[in-house]
C-alpha cells in the first residue's frame, strides 16, 4: 500500500478587487483561475474537479464550466455563505483522499459594488417572511444583535469591537491592494456614523468588487507544482441556523463545532498555530469566533486582540491582508483568507515585504463565517 | 413584500385578525415558530396552531439608523428578538421606544399595527410599563 493521499492548495490568485465596472462575475473568476493554474505551473485540462458558490446564476458551477470550457468530472455548488470556500476545501480534500479527483479548482467572483444591487429589496419568503417586514438591513442588523447581547452579557466594549479594526488596519497599511491604506484609531472607528448599534461604519466589511481562485492538488501530483504546497491537515464544517432568530445562542458560532473538527482531525492545538485568518464581515464576528474556536474564554476575547495581539509584530497575527474590513470582501470573502494563508505559510512576503510576513509560520488556522453567523467553516493548514 | 405560503397563511390569517398564533408539538409539547410540518425538537410530531399570550422578554435588540427601501425614512428604529412567554424567539419591531430605553431583559407585550403604508399587519411590541 502507498502511503496516505493528501492534498494540498498549490496555487492562489486574485483577480481585480476594489471597484471593477469592466469585469462580470463570470470574467472576475476566469481572470483569477487562469493566474492560479499558471502560478501552480498546471493548465485548464489538469483540473478534473470543479467547486463554485454564489447566488448569481441558477447554476453556478455550470455557468462556470461552460464560459472557462472546462470539462470536470466532479462538481461541488456548497453554498452556505461566505464560509463556502473553506467548505470547498474540505470537501475537495476528502475527495482527493478518497482518489476521486487530481486537481480541483475552487473559485469566486463578485460585482456587488459595481452593480449597487447588495440592498435590493426582495420579496419575504419561507423562513424569511418572519424577519424582512421589520426593516432591518441584513447582514448588518443581524451581527448587531449578537453584538449587543454580546456586549450586555459580557461587559465587552465598543472600543474593544474597534480594536479589531484597528489591528486590521494596520495589516491592510502591509497591503498595496488594500482598500484602506490609511491609518486607524480606537477614536476613529468610534465617530464614524452608526449603522445598527452598536456597530458603527468601520466595525463592518467593505463592499467590493472582486475575485479569487484556489488550486488543490493530489500528493502524487505535487512534483509537478511550481509552489510549496500548502496541506490540508484538517477540516470542519457547521451550520446552527439560517435566520438570525433561530440561532440557539448569539454569542456562541459554529465555530465551537468546527474548530474543534479541524484542529483534531490536524492533530494540534490552539498554541501551534502561527497565524490565524479568521472571517472578520464585522468586528464582533472576529471576537465571537475566537472564541467559540476555543482561543480564549467567552468575554475573553477583546483582551486576546487588546493591545496590537494581532497587528504586525503582535504574538497572535491575525488577518494579515487587512482583512475584509480593509483589504477588499466582495460579498462573500473565505476564498481570499485561503489565499492569504497560503502566502503566510509559503513565505511569499519574506521577499517582497518582510513586514508583512509572519516570522516561522509553519500552520495556519482558516475560519470562514456565513451568512447571519449561520454557517461555520474551519481549515487547518501546514507549510509542505 | 411578505409572501405568504400553505404553511404560514394561518399566522398571517390569525395576525389580520389581531391574534398571534405559533404552533406546539403534541408530542414533546414545545412550543415551534416560526410554522413546520415537522417539530424540530423531537422530529416525531406534527405541530398544531396555538393563540400566543403576547407577552414576552427582550432577548436582544439593536437601534437601526440606516434602512434601506420603505424602510429608510424610519431610521431610527429598534427591531428585538423577543423571548415569547411560550418559549420561542422571533424578530419583531418594539414600537414608541424613546432612544436608549429598551434594554436586554425588557419586558413586552404585543401590539399589532403596520409598518409601512401598503404592509401587511405585523406582530410588533411595546415595553411594558415597570411599576
Amino acid at each position: 500500500m502507498s502511503a496516505r493521499r493528501r492534498a494540498a492548495i498549490v496555487g492562489v490568485a486574485e483577480s481585480e478587487v476594489g471597484k471593477t465596472p469592466h469585469l462580470t462575475v463570470l470574467s472576475q473568476q476566469a481572470i483569477a483561475s487562469r493566474a492560479a493554474l499558471a502560478e501552480a505551473g498546471l493548465d485548464r485540462d489538469d483540473v478534473d474537479a470543479l467547486f463554485v458558490a454564489g447566488g448569481w446564476s441558477w447554476a453556478p458551477a455550470l455557468a462556470l464550466a461552460e464560459y472557462l470550457g472546462l470539462r470536470p468530472r466532479y462538481l461541488d455548488g456548497t453554498n452556505i455563505g461566505g464560509s463556502s470556500f473553506e467548505a470547498h476545501l474540505g470537501h475537495a480534500a476528502a475527495a482527493i483522499e478518497a482518489g476521486r479527483i487530481d486537481v480541483a479548482l475552487i473559485a469566486y467572483g463578485s460585482t456587488q459594488r459595481s452593480d449597487r444591487t447588495r440592498n435590493a429589496p426582495r420579496p419575504a419568503t419561507l423562513g424569511e417572511q418572519f424577519e424582512r417586514p421589520y426593516g432591518l438591513p441584513l447582514p448588518v442588523g443581524a451581527y448587531a444583535l449578537a453584538a449587543n447581547r454580546y456586549l450586555h452579557q459580557y461587559g465587552v466594549t465598543s472600543e474593544q469591537l474597534a480594536e479589531v479594526a484597528v489591528n486590521t488596519r494596520e495589516w491592510a497599511r502591509l497591503n498595496p491592494n488594500a482598500y484602506h491604506r490609511d491609518p486607524l484609531t480606537v477614536d476613529d472607528v468610534l465617530a464614524s456614523p452608526m449603522i445598527c448599534e452598536p456597530l458603527h461604519k468601520l466595525d463592518c466589511c467593505l463592499v467590493t468588487d472582486g475575485g479569487g481562485a484556489v488550486v488543490v492538488a493530489a500528493s502524487d501530483r505535487w512534483a509537478d507544482v511550481a509552489t510549496r504546497p500548502v496541506v490540508v491537515l484538517g477540516h470542519g464544517e457547521s451550520t446552527t441556523h439560517h435566520t438570525i432568530a433561530n440561532m440557539p445562542d448569539l454569542t456562541v458560532t459554529g465555530a465551537a463545532r468546527s474548530g474543534p473538527a479541524a484542529l483534531g482531525m490536524a492533530g494540534v492545538t490552539h498554541d501551534d498555530i502561527d497565524v490565524l485568518e479568521i472571517y472578520d464581515s464585522f468586528t464582533i464576528t472576529v471576537l465571537l469566533t475566537l472564541e467559540s474556536l476555543g482561543f480564549c474564554k467567552p468575554g475573553e476575547a477583546g483582551e486576546l486582540v487588546g493591545g496590537g495581539r494581532t497587528a504586525p509584530g503582535g504574538a497572535l497575527p491575525m488577518n494579515t491582508n487587512g482583512g475584509g474590513l480593509s483589504y477588499t470582501h466582495p460579498g462573500m470573502y473565505g476564498i481570499f483568507l485561503l489565499i492569504e494563508a497560503a502566502r503566510q505559510l509559503r513565505g511569499d512576503y519574506a521577499a517582497t515585504d518582510p513586514r508583512r510576513q509572519v516570522p516561522g509560520a509553519e500552520l495556519a488556522l482558516v475560519h470562514g463565517t456565513g451568512g447571519v453567523l449561520s454557517s461555520t467553516s474551519t481549515v487547518v493548514l501546514g507549510r509542505g | 413584500m411578505v409572501v405568504p405560503d400553505a404553511e404560514t397563511k394561518p399566522f398571517w390569517d390569525g395576525i389580520a385578525t389581531g391574534e398571534l398564533r405559533i404552533q406546539r408539538c403534541p408530542a414533546c409539547e414545545k412550543a415551534v415558530f416560526y410554522p413546520r410540518a415537522v417539530c424540530p425538537h423531537c422530529f416525531d410530531g406534527e405541530p398544531i396552531w396555538i393563540r400566543a399570550a403576547g407577552t414576552g422578554t427582550v432577548y436582544s435588540y439593536t437601534v437601526a439608523h440606516r434602512a434601506f427601501g420603505e424602510f429608510a425614512a424610519q431610521a431610527p428604529f429598534t427591531v428585538a428578538l423577543v423571548d415569547l412567554d411560550e418559549g420561542v424567539r422571533m424578530m419583531t419591531r418594539i414600537v414608541d421606544a424613546r432612544p436608549g430605553e429598551v434594554r436586554i431583559g425588557a419586558r413586552v407585550r404585543l401590539e399589532m399595527t403596520t409598518l409601512t403604508p401598503d404592509g401587511p399587519q405585523l406582530p410588533c411590541f411595546r415595553l411594558v410599563e415597570q411599576a
